[in-house]
């Protein structure tokens, strides 16, 4: 009844190719964003803000670059937490070899780096495809792993491998506290899937979706495979570089190359599958189901075996977290395999038609 | 919708009930925040540690608290996982009135709340782990390796080799292997054994195994091809008996193997046994101490009443007595800090920090509380924040762990400027300066 565009007439191209053509969904857009600078920074706590939501919005930024590349280009990748290292091992060395380059700059860099490591893991995709590919990207994070553990050079000669940072600064403004942590990494995230809706609506976007839905198809009407792959992998790269960056950085502060292992590629992958291929939407989704539900469920679990009278171990919590999140996620992927998006714009179409369906 | 109502009560209801709880302990209670690893790669030595902990927690309330102020504790799982620590550690820092220290157990976790704890003014005590250089107290003001760190344990178990070897000098053109955890945990162990090689002109072999360690064969293949004369092993959780039964697989004499104070307790070794026989390791201070006082002492205070946290049998082994070790440098820090703020207060993260930094636990301290024979004293200043170097070896016979060293002491020259040369480093890229004698006083 609410939910429905009947009488909002496109007078203009413009005004039709808007990213949100519906004045409902524009305005719940801007009231989520509205909370999310404003209201969540009011109410959250600094547990929130540091163990739940800065983790939540740079996972869900890489997940979007994972989404570009598996989810639009259709090329499936295991190498996204190699990327997401580069990312954060350029930016340490821009920033203790450079100093004077702004944060922003350094996070960027860490980003640019990325996405010259993504083109060059990326040519295998040009004669392999599907899970082949994704064995060939594998090499990558074996390769990133190995360089950083090894070569003493990318790691500033530090004795135990470990690096950090501290003391980041913007424009004179200290990010030291959650809350500015936060805003940053919230700024960075809106201006990102701001740019990569836009770029898969683009011409670009369109050749990497006719690539994903039939390779040959899209060379014969003219699309060059090669260009469209590798700027795939130029740009998911460099988005999650820029999130790895922002890991190491932000979130974490010191990190050593297990920070991102082949554990953080699974997991930004499952992001993308559970979230949605093919849709920015899920990435969010899918971030806040892996990231978000765990934690939630540690916090759960005592209480409820509180009220029941029953109190769980330490280790038992951790058992039961793990089984309830595998079924959650068996449970999700039978009833709809395309993903929490795909139920949100189900959500949507019944909405639409609400009160009468048909 | 029914279920999802009732979802929703429930977790509103369970939510009340939380708040409710905590309002009720609000009386004076010092919290200690447990970070375990009862679950994954390191689990079988990780929960003693945690239980040994625990227990003595329980002990000190029995005890009649600290000057009447109990000891609260609350575990939080970290897997051995860094994100999770640091989740935990979040989670944990602002509960009960604030922690007063943590204990990552972990060196990765180390390393990543070494950042974190001078904003939130939490100390962290990390006996036996984590950043050897946060020794010195003039750069880390937060940080406390109270009884030994990675280069102590490696030069002791160096000076033990040489020692039965009848000297340094015989040294000379030996090979040394090294097997460690390929991450910062491994890692730290080298500069010690570098310095010491290049002061006494043997060769090292560096054997890196990846986490989390169970996968040891080419490592093993090497040594068998390279016939190292001695084997030192950095190693922690599954990777230890990994290491042994390969060892045993590949026919290395276990007489030459060391491990160092995360590398020799009974779940290493139990399941390998009779095979193990000769293999030693280096202990800071404790070992198992099943006949010490405070053992019995909490057999008959915690246990006896049903109230000790993991299996009767473990009380007493390696590594329980390492985290009875743990809780007790916490809580005479927390009892030490109470001299100058007040006895019987709570003390806050900063100031249970003084307690840690101004530490002077005599032998005779350490004999009434029922760590005779199992301790040596340490004493902390504003500038050592280690407290004392001392180890002692022991070797497994098959069935159990028995000494096969007397006391050895860390060879203050040497790791003294690794330690400062590490620490000034640290500072450099972190732009920090040093303390000022004043705030040395505070």
């Amino acid at each position: 009844m609410f939910y429905r565009e009947n009488g909002q007439f496109k007078t203009t191209y413009r005004a039709d190719l808007q990213i949100f053509p519906i004045l409902q969904d524009r305005i719940a857009i801007g009231l989520i964003l509205a909370a999310a600078f404003v209201l969540v920074p009011m109410l959250s706590s600094e547990y929130m803000l540091k163990a739940i939501l800065i983790p939540f919005l740079i996972l869900a930024l890489a997940a979007i670059g994972v989404n570009i590349l598996v989810g639009y280009c259709g090329q499936i990748s295991l190498g996204s937490g190699a990327f997401m290292s580069v990312g954060a091992y350029a930016a340490y060395n821009v920033y203790v070899r450079l100093p004077g380059v702004p944060l922003v700059l350094t996070l960027l860099l860490g980003g640019f780096f990325a996405a010259l490591v993504g083109i060059l893991f990326g040519i295998p995709s040009l004669r392999v495809r599907g899970l082949y590919l994704a064995v060939a990207t594998l090499a990558a994070q074996f390769v990133c792993d190995w360089a950083f553990l090894r070569i003493g050079w990318f790691t500033n000669n530090s004795t135990s491998g470990s690096v950090s940072v501290s003391n980041l600064q913007m424009f004179g403004l200290t990010i030291e506290t959650p809350l500015q942590k936060y805003l940053f990494c919230l700024t960075f995230l809106v201006v990102f899937a701001l740019l990569a809706k836009n770029l898969v609506r683009s011409a670009v976007g369109r050749e990497w979706m006719a690539i994903r839905d039939m390779d040959v198809a899209a060379a014969v009407i003219g699309i060059r495979p090669m260009y469209a792959k590798l700027s795939a992998f130029a740009v998911s790269s460099f988005v999650i570089g820029v999130a790895g960056a922002l890991w190491g950085f932000v979130n974490l502060g010191s990190w050593e190359p297990a920070a991102f292992s082949v554990d953080r590629s699974f997991q930004l992958l499952f992001m993308v599958i559970i979230g949605g291929m093919g849709s920015i939407m899920g990435s969010f989704l899918g971030a806040a189901f892996i990231v978000v539900l765990p934690i939630v469920l540690n916090l759960a679990l005592p209480l409820i075996g509180q009220l029941v009278g029953v109190e769980i171990s330490t280790a038992g919590i951790e058992h039961t977290q793990v089984m309830i999140f595998g079924a959650l996620i068996v449970w999700f992927l039978i009833v709809e395999p395309h993903g929490l998006a795909k139920l949100w714009s189900m959500a949507k179409q019944k909405l639409r038609t609400w009160p009468f369906p048909h | 919708m029914k279920v999802r109502q009732l979802a929703l009560v429930v977790a509103l209801a369970s939510a009340g009930l939380g708040m409710a709880q905590q309002a009720l302990a609000q009386e004076k209670q010092q919290f200690f925040p447990v970070l375990t690893g009862r679950t994954g790669p390191v689990a079988p030595n990780a929960t003693p540690w945690a239980n040994g902990h625990n227990d003595y927690m329980k002990l000190v309330n029995a005890r009649g608290g600290i000057n009447g102020v109990m000891t609260l504790i609350e575990e939080c799982e970290t897997a051995y996982a860094t994100d999770k620590g640091v989740e935990c550690y979040e989670r944990l820092k602002g509960k009960h009135g604030g922690a007063t220290v943590f204990q990552p157990l972990s060196t990765g976790i180390t390393f990543a709340l070494t950042e974190k704890v001078p904003n939130d003014k939490i100390p962290m005590i990390t006996s036996g782990y984590g950043r050897s250089d946060t020794a010195d107290g003039g750069v880390f003001k937060w940080n406390f390796p109270l009884v030994g760190h990675y280069w102590v344990a490696g030069d002791t178990v160096l000076q033990h080799i040489a020692k039965k070897e009848g000297g340094w000098d015989k040294l000379k053109g030996k090979k040394i292997g090294v097997v460690y955890h390929d991450s910062p945990f491994g890692k730290e162990l080298l500069p010690i054994i570098q310095e010491r090689a290049k002061m006494h002109g043997f060769d090292i072999l560096n054997l890196p195994v990846p986490a989390p360690g169970v996968e040891q064969k080419a490592i093993w293949l090497q040594v068998r091809q390279q016939k190292p004369d001695f084997v030192i092993m950095q190693t922690w959780g599954v990777m230890t008996p990994t290491a042994i039964k390969e060892a045993v697989a590949t026919g290395y004499p276990r007489e030459k193997m060391f491990g160092t104070w995360w590398s020799g307790a009974e779940p290493d070794l139990k399941d390998v046994g009779a095979a193990a026989k000769g293999y030693s390791a280096v202990m800071m201070q404790h070992g198992a101490e099943p006949q010490s006082a405070v053992v019995k002492e909490i057999l008959d205070k915690v246990h006896a009443k049903g109230q000790g946290t993991g299996p009767k049998e473990e009380v007493g082994s390696v590594l329980y007595m390492r985290g009875v070790m743990g809780a007790m440098l916490a809580v005479e820090g927390v009892r030490a800090a109470q001299e100058r703020f007040g006895k019987g207060k709570v003390m806050t993260g900063e100031q249970a920090r003084w307690g840690y930094e101004n530490l002077n636990l005599t032998q005779a301290k350490l004999d009434g509380l029922g760590f005779k024979g199992v301790m040596r004293p340490i004493s902390t200043s504003c500038q050592d924040h280690l407290g004392a170097n001392w180890a002692r070896v022991h070797t497994w016979d098959g069935s159990k762990f028995t000494w096969a060293s007397d006391w050895l002491q860390a060879d203050d020259q040497i790791i003294r400027p690794l330690v400062k040369t590490s620490a000034e480093k640290y500072a450099g890229e972190k732009k920090l300066t040093r303390r000022a004698a004043v705030d040395c006083g505070s």
